[in-house]
């Protein structure tokens, strides 16, 4: 099967890939772009552990054609620092609040939430667990990112001067 | 997943063109329903065509009939807010809201929704509440048919091999008229309904003139609570009548019993859904409540 090019703005900048057609986003990701980040947890949406932003949105990686997002804005928790390395309001407060444990969800975790702020720059303690409610923790962590997120959310609005 | 040949038409003709050929083919929206088929081996197809590139299937607005027009790869997140399926098609709108969780709404289509033919489909009910019509491109042109009619059985619809849905169009419900969309689940993400209830209510003057109550996952197909609709229309609506409907309902649901419920589960769900579905579009149809307490 001849591989095609994938071309789209992945982190920032304008990416060619070379992928099978039947890849999926998370294979062309992880295994040609070298970005392994975003996991493959159950490989059918319902974890949320593959999670990036295309074009701003939460997506599950797991499920997109790497075609499929020929031409769009991919982002990944590789790419959510800013270009000086100063981690995203949501990175910083999981850093402060030490919330992960095992660590395989939190890159997805964080671009739900990263993707939720931006929707809902203040959102209610109710919109930030529907906001997640798509990412999966089986170590249960889910109290620390809930303060770790409230607390991105109060920084990055004040940040802003709303 | 097993390998196949993607094919990335950016027009319909060209879409059909790419199904045309020989071999096993399916379609590809959101890819949230097709992909872990493919990936467990359930769907083997030798070509995969993909509707995301497609302009013209990415539509989503109101005719000057006040219809809806949703297009086939329109995705469910950009349907659940978007501002003109809420103001005259809400139960469409909750139903797309529902669907697996914010990563998949974002992908999933309401279109693939309905493709699919899930008995359990979220966004069918309620466009079977409003008599949507399901427009289809094949190699002999357009047909249009009502999306009763588009569900055969579970998984298995009015499609022929070559065809393809365009869009789905919702007549505008006119004034008057309101509805809903309700499900019940264990979870609120990522869960499918054990049963699920789209309800449309037309009221002049005080007096029921149309009522479509849709039921889903108590049957192969999505089916119409025919009697429960028949008792509201031409009545006035009191909170009896409403619970006299709900009851009837469950006579036109046929429930088997999974892993997700009991069919004698399935029936009482049918029920309550329905009163509630009730409540909610009679309310929204005139602004009024009509409560279980006293006069409306």
């Amino acid at each position: 099967m001849p591989k095609m090019v994938l071309a789209c703005t992945l982190n920032g900048e304008e990416t060619e890939l070379l992928v099978q057609p039947y890849a999926t986003l998370l294979e062309a990701l992880r295994e040609t772009a070298g970005l392994t980040g975003a996991k493959e947890g159950c490989g059918t949406g319902d974890c949320g552990a593959c999670t990036v932003q295309m074009d701003g949105q939460p997506v599950a990686s797991c499920l997109v054609l790497a075609m499929q997002a020929r031409g769009r804005t991919v982002r990944t928790v590789e790419g959510l620092a800013s270009v000086d390395g100063s981690l995203h309001p949501v990175q910083a407060a999981f850093v402060k609040h030490g919330v992960p444990q095992c660590g395989f969800c939190i890159p997805g975790m964080i671009m739900s939430a990263s993707a939720l702020l931006e929707a809902n720059p203040a959102p209610s303690e109710a919109e930030i667990r529907l906001g997640i409610a798509g990412n999966l923790c089986r170590c249960t962590g889910y109290t620390k990112m809930v303060a770790a997120i409230t607390e991105a959310s109060t920084v990055q609005t004040a940040g802003k001067g709303v | 997943m097993q390998r196949f040949e993607l094919a990335l038409p950016s027009t319909v003709s060209d879409c059909l063109s790419a199904l045309s050929g020989s071999g096993d083919v399916n379609m590809v929206a959101g890819g949230t329903d097709l992909l872990p088929q493919m990936k467990n081996g359930l769907v083997k197809p030798a070509r995969v065509v993909d509707l995301s590139g497609i302009p013209d299937l990415k539509v989503l607005e109101t005719d000057a009939d006040g219809a809806l027009h949703i297009g086939a790869a329109v995705s469910a997140h950009t349907v659940e807010l978007s501002d003109v399926v809420r103001a005259g098609f809400l139960g469409v709108a909750e139903g797309a809201g529902v669907i697996g969780s914010y990563q998949v709404r974002n992908l999933a289509t309401v279109g693939g929704n309905v493709c699919n033919a899930a008995p359990s489909a979220d966004v069918s009910p309620p466009l079977v509440a409003m008599d949507a019509l399901i427009v289809i491109a094949g190699p002999n042109g357009r047909r249009t048919v009502p999306i009763a009619d588009f569900f055969l059985g579970v998984r298995r619809t009015a499609l022929q091999p070559g065809e393809m849905m365009v869009e789905i169009v919702v007549p505008a419900p006119g004034t008057g008229s309101g509805g809903t969309y309700l499900r019940h689940t264990p979870r609120r993400e990522l869960d499918i309904a054990v049963v699920g209830v789209g309800t449309q209510l037309t009221i002049q003057d005080g007096r029921c003139t149309r009522a479509r109550v849709a039921l889903g996952a108590v049957a192969p197909v999505i089916v119409r609570a025919t009697e429960a609709e028949a008792k509201l229309e031409g009545a006035e609506i009191t909170p009896a009548l409403l619970d006299e409907a709900a009851a009837l309902a469950v006579k036109s649901a046929t429930p088997i019993s999974d892993q997700r419920g009991s069919a004698e589960y399935r029936l009482h769900l049918v029920r309550v859904l329905t009163r509630r579905t009730l409540q909610t579009a009679f309310e929204r149809a005139t602004g009024r409540s009509a409560s279980r307490n006293g006069a409306h």
